[in-house]
């Protein structure tokens, strides 16, 4: 199970956060500059798993930006690291060449993808449906 | 990657200041994103937030805000929100949203909401509303959203107003409704499953969507569900194999793939249905191998995703039972993964490893020197997997080794969480594998030094409980308490002031228990050690208080370094301590008090407790003489604040009529032996609690696997070497070196690892006695812990709880589903007796009689059809004139059914010729259903064939020789309260029972109010609907009792609370009280 997906930069500033399990407000800042610091001391050669607390971390790093999951011990971590780089495709595939990093958005996207910390649709053409329709009501 | 991905990803930081595409975002978002981005410090961050927050807080409070505006406000707040500040002034705003923008807005809207608030949030009733409206909606897109949010987060109060709605649009037209209906539904089933129970039928429906989109939804469900119940579905084993088979044979649309991978997710997510399915299960495995074959071998691509298919599949292949051919298959495939340069591959294949070890642990021989060379590997995580890896394959031929491993990987760690883990891990395994004292002790003393106040309190509890209750031997026991004794000492003498708490208070109770049987040490040495720490500024309260304790136990005959102690403490500003250093006086003057209070030597287990402190008799008599006022329990108290206070939702007050004083005392948690007699400590009382449930994990291993590997052709293939019978000692560690050496290697350089690994993987070949696979036969543990009668009183409402009544073995928490479950679960026997009633009974033209299909093909009487055909012939037809529907059928049964208590007769269905009804009758063990088939014509009917499916037991179709064809549903919700029975007990008996019980439930229902007396009105029409025994009713309160067929009680105790009917259930089956109100709230609500 996914108990939440992080999008940090190196400078450790979070892009995107979402939560699967109830963390209070005061305490995410904290667990996210934790995960960050995981992630930064990891060298390149070591593997994209690390373990935090009760959960294991899954994370991948495009340039500057890491996606990071929690996830439990019983999920499947390659998976999930390729879950991650099937929501960046996604991602890709929306905003298309000119990206306008709209957090409400990808938060849609996400929930598309994500519901409950269980993946609930991986197919790019479906993930991207609702917002398509958006787009027609919108213009 | 491809191009675009790598540069979109390049650009995503950067993004922030591209103004291309900014015409929809207004400039103060633009503005926020923009300043985010250039922040440099914390301190500018909190600044330009709390500006945002107060700017925010100004616009949402204006009218003139637009909807528009509002909605760019939203995503302002979840920026705000996300780096952790709050926000929530704009909670009611996003509520709002929802409520009143255009489709745009709203979207945002549900999306903060989702975003702020969480379940239980009392805003969210606000949206209930909102929601219902929505999901009423032509609109597609507000409809989606609308299932969306639900699925999120949604009152669990307010399911039931959304639930039609819900089910409603499993049948919608387009997919990505059908889709989110289902998750809707999968949600409601997590968070309140008695909801859904009635359209577990529609689940089936959802999983043979001709949409995958939908399909694969409902998997969720089900995995869920099989989790909890493998059995009851068992029977759609083959509907996921012919699933997976089409997935992998790449018969789903082309969008679905990834990576040229076909719904990889999906694959991995029926995999583990699988496993769940098979495991256990010869028969049910059996279906499935050929797929399994097929998805390892079609997974051949080069790439990660196929390579975490593959990993669930080896999974799936070593948790269901066996097959030689698939399991040779799965173990080359974590050869592969472990010998993988790819590092991300190399950790899943110790993670697989590490599971399949658990069945068969040669395995780990294979790839022995590929775990040495992990176990130094410079990845933190591989090193680690690693460990868990070894934890799993240790025996009591390897532990030295491998406790070592983990303990010089504890001593470079600098991960709290990791080291509470393993320290635990390092203490089970010296319990467990100990070759010797001294190595025992000295393992302890390093899990204490390294683990420190980190450590979860059972590790010392178990520790001290192990040195407390000994083994047979007195003479072992007593060894091994010497060596700590000297340890201990040894430790004291050195420097003291970095030792953790927690060590401290193990040595001094050790100290104070076992110093004396050290006889070449004088006592005064040990007192003057023990006093030495008291001085140290870094000991703690708790400690003191330890050391005390201690010291209070060996002060005899030493008054005079005792008494200038206590003097020194006497002034302590602590009063426990003072209280302490009193005590310590009084004994160590009164030398026969102290041997009263303090007997050495004496045996755990005979310490007799006196829980009801009846000593104490006198001295209360003369308090409530004096005026005092009687005692009340805490919760008592409580409750008796609450109704002071406000309305008192909470029935029970004690003030059923029965003698509770009695029971209330007994020894529902007595104190632990340890507590009292470690006496004045008074902190140990956990120690036995926690019984020695970290002794059996790995003896949980269930045993598909002989004594010699899984395969009778690796027996023929195993080395020749002479073996020892596995029922005599396991051979020396040199022999066993010798023949796990699978490969030489005559490079030098790798010696080192040879030999390392021939310690750590000593003990795991064939020959030798397998520890993993057969703890039973593993050398005789070092610390075998005495049973503990007072461990299983404890327990015992568990276990007589399952062995008492069958259809609690389904531990599912589904209500009606383990309803039924039961049903179905009850022995053939009755049903067949009861068939071969039918040729002689009198009925109008013939009578099937029926639980279950199943059973219907193992009554021999009936000729079987095919598939589910029974033919049933009438031997007689007697009248000609069929009864018509209300007349009295039950006259028609047999007669040693005739006395039962039934059901008024249903008619189900007609047609000119035929007809059907059907009876429920009440065994006291088994629900009976009785058909009757009645001929409408004058002609005779000479085949009347009976199909019954059994889905869930909810239709009958019905096939005449007539030619029509009926489908019959027997109706489902009266079906599952059928298995309840009355449970006849006085009153007394109530109360005892009562007490007894542990899970309850508390509700208050409505109150059938239309009579002279509601409360008797109520409870006659409960009793009339769901067959409850009415003990006794008393003023405004009500007993009842039942139970489930012959096993789970469940009481329920009524009191009239104005209006309302505060109802508080127990019962010892923890699903039973919540399905029992679900089904009183339907019998009165139907009322």
């Amino acid at each position: 199970m996914i108990k939440f997906l992080l999008m940090v930069n190196k400078q450790g500033q979070t892009r995107l956060s979402k939560y699967y399990e109830q963390v209070e407000l005061g305490k995410r800042a904290a667990l996210e500059a934790d995960v960050v610091r995981g992630c930064l001391a990891r060298r390149k050669e070591e593997c994209s798993f690390v373990e935090y607390k009760d959960y294991k971390l899954v994370y991948r790093q495009y340039a500057a930006l890491f996606v990071v999951v929690g996830i439990t011990e019983n999920e499947n971590e390659l998976s999930i690291y390729e879950l991650v780089h099937n929501f960046v495709e996604v991602l890709d595939k929306y905003f298309s060449r000119v990206i306008m990093f709209n957090l409400d958005k990808v938060h849609i996207i996400l929930d598309e993808m994500i519901l409950n910390g269980h993946i609930v649709e991986t197919n790019k053409n479906r993930i991207l449906a609702l917002l398509a329709l958006d787009k027609m009501a919108e213009s | 990657m491809s191009d675009v991905v790598e540069k979109t990803l390049t650009a995503l930081p950067g993004l922030f200041d591209s103004q291309t595409g900014a015409a929809k975002i207004t400039n103060r978002l633009r503005q926020l994103i923009k300043s985010i981005t250039e922040l440099t410090s914390k301190h500018e961050e909190e600044n330009l937030i709390k500006q945002e927050l107060s700017a925010m807080k100004e616009q949402v409070s204006s009218p003139n805000t637009t909807m528009k505006q509002m909605r760019e406000i939203m995503v302002r707040a979840m920026y705000c929100e996300m780096l952790g500040y709050d926000a929530s002034f704009t909670y009611i705003h996003a509520i709002k949203l929802a409520q009143q923008g255009g489709l745009l807005e709203k979207r945002v809207g549900y999306l903060a909401v989702s975003l702020f608030l969480n379940e239980g949030h009392e805003l969210l009733l606000l949206l209930v509303n909102t929601v219902l409206k929505d999901l009423q909606s032509t609109n597609l897109i507000e409809a989606c959203m609308a299932l969306t949010v639900v699925a999120q987060v949604f009152p669990k109060d307010m399911i039931p107003a959304v639930l039609p709605l819900v089910e409603d649009k499993l049948s919608h037209p387009k997919e990505i409704i059908r889709r989110k209906a289902v998750l809707a539904l999968y949600k409601f089933y997590l968070i309140a499953p008695n909801q859904v129970q009635h359209i577990h039928a529609k689940f089936r429906k959802a999983l043979c969507d001709k949409d995958p989109g939908v399909m694969t939804s409902s998997l969720h469900i089900y995995l869920q569900l099989i989790r909890e119940s493998p059995d009851s579905y068992k029977d759609m084993t083959g509907s996921f194999v012919t699933i997976l088979k089409q997935v992998v044979g790449g018969k789903l649309p082309l969008d679905f793939n990834y990576h040229s991978v076909p719904a990889p997710w999906l694959q991995i997510q029926l995999l583990r249905i699988l496993s769940l399915l098979g495991k256990e299960d010869q028969s049910t495995s059996e279906l499935m191998y050929e797929v399994l074959d097929e998805s390892l071998r079609r997974a051949e691509m080069n790439h990660n995703i196929t390579y975490a298919i593959l990993y669930e599949c080896v999974k799936a292949v070593y948790t269901i039972h066996p097959k030689a051919e698939l399991l040779e298959k799965a173990a080359r495939c974590i050869g592969n993964f472990v010998l993988s340069p790819k590092i991300n591959l190399k950790y899943l294949g110790l993670k697989a490893l590490t599971y399949v070890v658990q069945h068969d642990a040669k395995l780990a021989l294979q790839h022995q020197m590929t775990i040495i060379e992990c176990l130094d590997h410079s990845d933190f995580t591989i090193k680690r997997e690693t460990l868990e890896l070894l934890f799993r394959i240790t025996n009591a031929q390897n532990v030295t080794v491998i406790v070592e491993k983990m303990l010089d990987f504890l001593r470079i760690c600098n991960d709290e969480h990791t080291i509470i883990h393993l320290v635990g891990k390092v203490a089970e395994l010296a319990e467990k594998f100990a070759p010797d004292n001294s190595w025992f002790i000295q393992t302890m003393n390093d899990v204490f030094s390294i683990g420190g106040d980190l450590l979860q309190q059972d590790v010392p509890n178990n520790f001290l409980r192990l040195l407390a209750e000994g083994s047979e031997s007195k003479e072992e026991d007593d060894q091994l308490r010497l060596y700590a004794v000297d340890s201990y000492l040894t430790v004291l003498k050195g420097h003291t002031s970095h030792l953790p708490q927690c060590f401290l208070q193990v040595m001094s109770w050790v100290l104070g228990e076992y110093a004396h049987l050290q006889e070449s040490v004088d006592q005064r040495e040990v007192i003057r050690l023990l006093t030495q720490l008291l001085d140290q500024r870094s000991v703690s309260s708790e400690t003191r208080v330890w050391i005390l304790s201690a010291l209070t136990k060996i002060s005899e005959g030493q008054t005079d370094l005792i008494l200038d102690l206590a003097e020194s403490l006497s002034s302590s500003q602590d009063t426990v301590l003072r209280q302490q250093a009193q005590e310590l006086r009084h004994l160590s003057q009164d030398s026969q008090l102290h041997e009263w209070a303090l007997p050495r030597g004496a045996p755990w287990d005979g310490i007799e407790v006196d829980s009801s402190l009846s000593f104490l008799d006198g001295f209360v008599s003369e308090a409530l003489a004096a005026g005092a006022a009687p005692y009340k329990p805490p919760h008592q108290r409580q409750e008796e604040l609450c109704e002071d206070r406000a309305l008192n939702l909470e029935p029970y007050g004690f003030s059923l009529p029965v003698s509770l004083s009695s029971c209330s005392i007994t020894d529902r948690q007595s104190p632990t032996l340890l507590s009292v007699s470690s006496g004045l400590s008074g902190n140990s009382t956990e120690l036995s609690q926690k019984a020695g449930s970290s002794t059996l994990i790995l003896e949980g291993v269930k045993r598909v696997w002989g004594k010699d590997g899984y395969l009778p052709q690796k027996e023929a293939t195993a080395p020749p070497v002479d073996e020892p019978s596995a029922a005599v000692q396991p051979p020396s560690q040199q022999e066993a070196a010798e023949r796990i050496e699978p490969r030489p290697d005559p490079s030098t350089q790798n010696q080192d690892k040879q030999q390392l690994a021939s310690s750590l993987f000593v003990g795991l070949g064939v020959g030798s006695s397998m520890s993993l696979l057969g703890k039973s036969e593993a050398p005789p543990l070092r610390f075998r812990k005495k049973p503990r009668p007072h461990e299983s009183s404890s327990s015992s409402s568990g276990t007589s709880e399952r062995s008492s009544d069958s259809s609690s073995r389904s531990s599912r928490n589904t209500t009606d589903s383990f309803l039924y479950s039961s049903l179905l679960e009850e022995e053939p026997a009755a049903s067949i007796s009861a068939f071969d009633h039918t040729p002689k009974s009198t009925t109008a033209n013939g009578l099937a009689q029926n639980k279950d299909t199943k059973e219907d093909r193992r009554a021999n009487t009936s000729q079987i059809l095919g598939g589910d055909m029974v033919i049933v012939r009438p031997s007689t037809i007697q009248d000609k004139h069929p009864p018509s529907v209300s007349s009295d059928l039950t006259a028609l049964l047999p007669a040693d059914l005739k006395d039962l208590p039934h059901s008024d007769v249903i008619s189900l269905t007609s047609d000119p010729s035929l007809s059907l009804s059907s009876c429920r009758l009440f065994r006291d063990e088994a629900l009976l259903l009785v058909i009757f088939i009645s001929n409408c014509t004058e002609t005779v009917i000479k085949d009347v064939a009976v199909q019954l499916t059994c889905e869930e037991l909810k239709t009958v179709s019905l096939r005449g020789s007539v030619g029509s064809v009926h489908s019959l549903s027997l109706g489902h919700c009266p079906q599952q309260t059928s298995s309840v029975r009355p449970l006849v007990v006085t009153t007394e008996e109530y109360g005892k029972l009562w007490l007894s019980l542990s899970h309850d439930v508390k509700q208050n229902l409505k109150l059938l109010t239309d009579a002279g007396d509601p409360l008797r009105t109520t409870l006659n029409a409960l009793k009339d609907a769901l067959q409850l025994h009415v003990v006794d009713i008393i003023g405004s309160e009500g007993i009842v009792a039942c139970r489930l067929l012959s096993g789970a009680p469940c009481l329920l105790h009524c009191r009239v609370n104005g209006t309302a009917l505060a109802m508080w259930l127990r019962s010892p089956h923890p699903a039973l009280p919540d399905c029992i109100l679900y089904h009183c709230q339907r019998a009165l609500a139907h009322h």
